[in-house]
């Protein structure tokens, strides 16, 4: 079955390797016989609600997030009922940023977000770096780990109720105190983890491209499982990475 | 109040500490005399970078300094005594320990960390600066690109008056820092035929540095290196004062080209490959012009010139060579890459990725890189360090089959296996990060095939 990703600003938003994402999620689909189509949606293109059964947005720098702020402001609507449609997405740490109410950079400006999540950022005076481990809980009952790197000056805060991806383990996490990372809107996942986060995570992957055809075509389908040894031990040595050297103050 | 120490006494200090470290097997000593000054007072530095008569040039870069420091040095050295820190050691502790070895020195050759620059510059008043480019790397280290090229700026503007400046034009951001200074020397390829079909992947500084709509490149050459302009408000590479022009690319061989000076032009014939070679070779001609060397010296010294230090080297590990070259960032590693394709690629390769501080923590770079024209021709790799399963990943994910692919995260292990599958009289390629490389050499040199470093810097 087919299966069509939205990729927005590749060419901005591509600084902590977005496309080994992409990657990840284009190979699996493949391997279970499914056709993944990566549309490529960029500054002055039209995103029109519909089209695309799963969103990605990557992470930028300052300059580049700054630069597609406002032509993301023009998509929101498309993003917004996309998203209340039921099409995945998945938006990592400056796209994450971009996707929640507002971001306060440091001199006090403020960049607008489309409010896809619940939360606002505000920069903080010292990044937040270093290997981070969650625990997540995306189906109730079954808990699952991420493993990835965050680097970030933004403080992100969720409103009361609102869902987070995951709770840290070892790590910083959505804003160093809270002990909360990422959010989650129905089949929209936000997160500060890259890495890329779903080589090593490829659970994640196969949720997103299981929403991605419930979109397409109603029901979510099991997927075939994958022989992921190699990606069971990059998981396991991010883990650990996290749990000794993680969610350190510089 | 604090009691001032003479600087003799400290230099004596400090000089002890590196025998000690030396002694006790801690590998080089290379910086620890320079921290224990760094920390006995900071001042010591300068003045004893004052003491140098021809006072100190100063290199920096994310990709290629060590390799322009060596090759400004083989260009210096026929006529002056250096005191450069050849081994690599580029923060400002390594940078004071070889100012304490310099001794007879008379021209202080320096090449510094991207994130360091500034407080070497402050420190050691160079007359002479040479900018070579900058590239996403390390980001967990040294911040966002932005946050550097900011920092240099403001380390540019604070230059005294009269030290020479010296920068790659293809570079916007770098090239920019030479339009608030006249007499600055501006360095570019200008050869079409070399220019790549499009911008690579982990191309940077795409966006104009003035108003941010996206360069168009009548050439792209390295990463977002080339001949740029911005279509929305005329922004573009600044006029080039010394030129590489006509390359010619001989396999893993070598590059030549004509360098074009304002003191004439030559052909020059480098014994190392790549296009990037090339720029490290304009960058160490315009830092020699700056210092008043001869065309004759300079096309003397680049062409006499060998790899430095562990960033392209052949060994031979008896019946066997090994082909090693350093990767560290995606700009540096997709020129690796394109050297070794256009040497023949490669069926057999051993890969080695290590997260420790100096090599980045963050391994996401690898992702950034274009490994895929490696892909089609590996029947093996043979993947190493201490991330040897995440950089198996991006292979497998790239295309690779899996059954190709071999986790042996024990460098040594992984340097054995991949000799074991190299024919004999064949050559092993080895891409190592920075502490991988490091490493893989100590294994050699155990071997008794290589030197160590820090008796071959010596």
């Amino acid at each position: 079955m087919k299966i069509v990703v939205g990729h927005l600003y590749p060419d901005y938003l591509n600084i902590y390797a977005d496309r080994g994402n992409i990657a990840v999620l284009s190979r699996r689909a493949a391997w279970r016989g499914h056709e993944l189509e990566v549309r490529e949606i960029s500054v002055g293109d039209p995103l029109a609600p519909g089209d695309h059964d799963l969103l990605y947005v990557g992470g930028g720098q300052d300059r580049e997030q700054a630069l597609v702020a406002q032509d993301l402001v023009a998509k929101a609507d498309g993003v917004r009922e996309s998203v209340s449609a039921g099409a995945a997405l998945l938006a990592v740490c400056g796209g994450y940023q971009l996707l929640g109410r507002s971001y306060r950079d440091l001199h006090g400006a403020d960049l607008p977000g489309i409010g896809v999540f619940p939360f606002d950022t505000v920069a903080g005076d010292t990044r937040m770096i270093g290997d981070v481990l969650l625990e997540c809980e995306l189906e109730h009952g079954l808990r699952r780990t991420l493993a990835g790197f965050e680097n970030h000056a933004g403080r992100t805060r969720l409103d009361p109720g609102a869902q987070p991806l995951g709770r840290v383990v070892a790590g910083f996490g959505n804003d160093g105190e809270s002990g909360w990372e990422g959010c989650r809107v129905g089949r929209a996942v936000g997160t500060y983890l890259h890495g890329p986060l779903l080589p090593r995570n490829p659970w994640l992957a196969d949720w997103l491209l299981a929403q991605a055809l419930a979109h397409r075509h109603g029901d979510v389908p099991e997927l075939k499982p994958l022989a992921d040894e190699l990606e069971a031990e990059a998981h396991e040595v991010s883990a650990r990475r996290a749990e000794t050297r993680g969610g350190r103050r510089r | 109040m604090r009691i001032p120490i003479p600087l003799s006494a400290e230099i004596a200090v400090a000089r002890a500490a590196g025998r000690l470290s030396r002694l006790a097997r801690a590998g080089g000593g290379t910086t620890v005399p320079g921290k224990v000054l760094w920390k006995l007072d900071p001042g010591a530095i300068d003045r004893l970078a004052a003491r140098l008569p021809l006072g100190s040039a100063v290199i920096s870069a994310t990709n290629g300094k060590t390799t322009t420091a060596a090759m400004a040095a083989t260009i210096l050295r026929e006529r002056l005594r250096l005191a450069h820190n050849s081994s690599g050691a580029n923060l400002v502790s390594g940078v004071a320990s070889t100012l304490l070895d310099a001794r007879a020195a008379e021209l202080g050759l320096f090449e510094v960390d991207e994130a360091a620059l500034p407080e070497v510059l402050l420190r050691v008043k160079p007359k002479a600066v040479c900018l070579g480019n900058l590239f996403r790397d390390q980001l967990d280290r040294y911040g966002e690109l932005e946050h550097v090229a900011e920092r240099w700026r403001s380390a540019v503007r604070a230059l005294p008056g009269e030290a020479v400046l010296a920068v790659n034009g293809d570079d916007p951001q770098v090239g920019e820092l030479a339009r608030e200074r006249p007499g600055a020397v501006v360095f570019g390829v200008d050869d079409l035929s070399a220019a790549r079909p499009s911008l690579q992947h982990a191309a940077d500084s795409k966006y104009c540095v003035r108003c941010g709509a996206p360069y168009e490149y009548d050439a792209a050459y390295v990463g977002h290196l080339g001949d740029y302009r911005c279509p929305a408000c005329g922004h573009s590479r600044p006029p080039l004062n010394v030129v590489a022009r006509e390359m010619e690319v001989n396999g893993l061989e070598s590059v030549s080209f004509r360098l074009v000076t304002p003191s004439g032009a030559s052909r020059v014939r480098l014994s190392v490959p790549g296009l990037y070679n090339v720029y490290n070779a304009l960058a160490a001609a315009s830092l020699a012009l700056s210092l008043g060397a001869t065309l004759d010296e300079i096309v003397s010294g680049l062409e006499s010139f060998n790899a430095a230090f562990g960033r392209f080297e052949r060994i031979n590990v008896g019946d066997r060579g090994l082909l090693m070259l350093l990767i560290k960032n995606p700009a540096g590693a997709n020129e690796a890459v394109r050297t070794i394709v256009d040497g023949g690629a490669p069926s057999v390769a051993v890969i080695a990725l290590n997260d420790a501080i100096a090599d980045g923590r963050d391994v996401s770079w690898i992702w950034d890189v274009d490994f895929e024209p490696l892909i089609g021709d590996l029947t093996r790799l043979v993947a190493t360090g201490d991330r040897a399963a995440e950089l198996a990943l991006r292979f497998k994910y790239g295309g690779l089959d899996a059954g190709a692919i071999e986790v042996v995260p024990s460098l040594e292990s992984a340097l054995d296996r991949g000799l074991e599958l190299t024919p004999l009289g064949g050559e092993l390629v080895v891409l190592p990060t920075y502490t991988a490389m490091l490493a893989l050499r100590q294994i050699v040199s155990q071997r008794g095939f290589v030197r160590p470093y820090w008796e071959r810097a010596a």
